[in-house]
């Protein structure tokens, strides 16, 4: 399969999976929905003490910082959301009779996958940009560039491509769209074990060793940075690596489970 | 390939899953620009042999050839060459009808204007024009079925699989894709199809394999096959028990259902012996009257000798 046919069936693929986004936008939404709920639930409901618990603020910091300090984990959770909702997708797409009938045409077939990938990373930026402006609408305030906001935004994206090449694997691994739904949970659950709601700082050792070292810690603390305008560290490289290794990985996993000719 | 090569060449080929065999050594040769019909009931291992034919599934052991190519080690060979429909609908439910057209062209790598031109043209011959704009999820079943295959034929295949491609379809449907079939043979494709159906088979094939537990019981022309099985029965039924019980007499060979008052000959196909049985009859003893031609059980049962107390499907492995 030459180079030319790849993009052409990747682009035809992209496509369809965005003519799915929009002729079903309920999924769309329940995936905005959810980071916007966190937001409002962490800023208004434990956002004053958690807030006051901010260090480097004289005093501790107030509701108001809390919004600014939770947002970039909660774009990021944005992220991980679109994430889950491809698994579901990928599954569902999965048990319809076309993928059978896209198995034996002579395409390059992992362009089935790109174009829920791809399709994922649109929806992710779409759903960057309410969300962002829902913080906006909040309160949040940044001193930030737009280079950085650049930044920012292809840092999400980059995230947003690597976990998708996951998810779609999981999507893939399912051997029901229940189980698919099920399997990425862990993207919900581990940016609570991050620098994403509290600094790691404040967890006790063992627990706090793990939120710094695991992988979405130097992806929220790069996006922070970028999004308050701050100087980023060595984490953005570290980011940055995690992001090609997940996407590699994933993108290997579900090529493979994809590509099988199955016994059974 | 050239043109006198076998589209399909299949030797040996098995297929079991675990213990339970599904394939058990099928030998196949579907000459080019022919309709083969692969006929048997549910679990005969027709879908099986489909699906191996068309790079779904791995083949057990045996040689498979198609179009040429080997489809264990030049599956992209196979594809390029064949087009398939299943029994499973194979559309994009939330795509339009155009839409799904649109999307085998793009894959098929038409250009633009000749995929625009294409999917026009299918749309037309399919009697999709007015539905064109409609999501295939909101089409009839006769509507699903026409897109399917209008979306396998959309980028010209050498050789098409239909796997029980009029299951569930009401006749006038029915009739409809078989004269899109042959059609499509007109134009020197080869077909190789699946069905339950002695007529669909008999209407379309050149050959017919009858498939059995994994195993080719029978093949030949339709016209072979028919002379291996008794023309189907004549059935009569009684008003009072006196009637059934003297024509139960002049025809040894019948069997008599006392009960329901019918008596069952078995014919031959011709009109001689529907003559034979009905100068017997008296009009005034008889309610009604049924001739059947030979249908799949007969075929069947000619076939495999299998009583007829120990119905043919349930000792098929599924």
């Amino acid at each position: 399969m030459s180079a030319t046919y790849t993009v052409r069936d990747s682009a035809t693929m992209l496509r369809r999976n965005l003519l799915h986004i929009r002729r079903y936008p309920s999924l769309s939404i329940m995936l905005v929905a959810q980071p916007i709920l966190f937001l409002l639930l962490f800023v208004y409901v434990f956002g004053g003490t958690l807030g006051a618990g901010l260090p480097g603020q004289q005093g501790g910091g107030d509701r108001g910082d809390y919004l600014v300090f939770i947002t970039p984990g909660i774009l990021f959770m944005t992220v991980t959301s679109v994430a889950l909702g491809t698994a579901i997708s990928t599954a569902t797409d999965m048990t319809t009779g076309i993928i059978a009938r896209f198995r034996t045409m002579n395409i390059a077939r992992v362009s089935v996958l790109t174009g829920h990938v791809l399709g994922a990373v649109i929806r992710t930026g779409f759903a960057v940009v309410i969300v962002t402006a829902f913080a906006f609408l909040l309160g949040f305030r940044s001193d930030a560039d737009p280079l950085r906001w650049l930044g920012a935004i292809g840092l999400l994206l980059l995230i947003a491509f690597s976990l998708t090449w996951l998810t779609v694997g999981m999507g893939l691994a399912a051997d029901s769209v229940e189980t698919a739904s099920n399997t990425p949970l862990f993207l919900v659950i581990l940016p609570f074990v991050s620098s994403a709601f509290v600094p790691t700082d404040a967890m006790p050792a063992g627990l706090r060793q793990f939120a710094e070292y695991q992988p979405f810690t130097p992806m929220i603390n790069t996006l922070r940075a970028l999004v308050t305008g701050a100087a980023t560290d060595s984490d953005r490289w570290l980011a940055i690596g995690w992001c090609v290794a997940i996407a590699l990985l994933g993108y290997l996993w579900s090529r493979r489970l994809f590509l099988r000719v199955p016994a059974t | 390939m050239t043109a006198t090569d076998p589209a399909i060449e299949v030797s040996g080929l098995t297929k079991s899953y675990g213990d339970h065999t599904v394939l058990d050594g099928v030998d196949l040769t579907v000459p080019t620009g022919t309709v083969y019909a692969l006929l048997g009931p549910n679990g005969a291992g027709k879908t099986t042999i489909v699906n191996i034919l068309a790079t779904l599934l791995a083949p057990g052991d045996g040689e498979i050839r198609v179009a040429g190519f080997d489809v264990r080690r030049e599956p992209a060979g196979v594809r390029a060459a064949i087009g398939v429909t299943g029994q499973f609908s194979a559309i994009d439910e939330l795509l339009t009808g155009a839409e799904n057209l649109r999307l085998m062209a793009d894959l098929a790598h038409l250009d633009r204007a000749r995929a625009t031109t294409a999917v026009t043209v299918m749309l037309e011959r399919f009697d999709l024009a007015r539905a064109a704009d409609r999501r295939a999820q909101t089409y009839s079943g006769g509507e699903k079925r026409r897109l399917d295959l209008a979306m396998t034929l959309i980028a010209r295949p050498r050789l098409i699989f239909l796997d029980e491609p009029t299951a569930g379809l009401d006749p006038r449907s029915r009739r409809d894709l078989w004269a899109i079939v042959r059609e499509q043979v007109t134009g020197g494709v080869t077909v190789l199809l699946t069905t339950q159906y002695l007529e669909e088979a008999d209407q379309l094939a050149d050959r017919i394999g009858v498939l059995d537990g994994g195993r080719l019981v029978a093949e030949g022309t339709a016209a072979q096959l028919k002379r291996r099985v008794p023309g189907g029965h004549v059935s009569v039924q009684f008003t009072d028990a006196a009637g059934l019980a003297a024509a139960a007499a002049a025809h040894p060979a019948a069997t008599a259902d006392a009960e329901a008052l019918t008596l069952q000959v078995p014919g031959d196909g011709s009109i001689a012996g529907l003559r034979r049985v009905l100068d017997g009859l008296d009009d005034d003893d008889v309610a009604g009257l049924t001739v059947s031609s030979a249908d799949l059980d007969d075929v069947f049962l000619a076939l495999t000798g299998r009583a007829a107390e120990a119905p043919a499907a349930e000792e098929i492995p599924a």
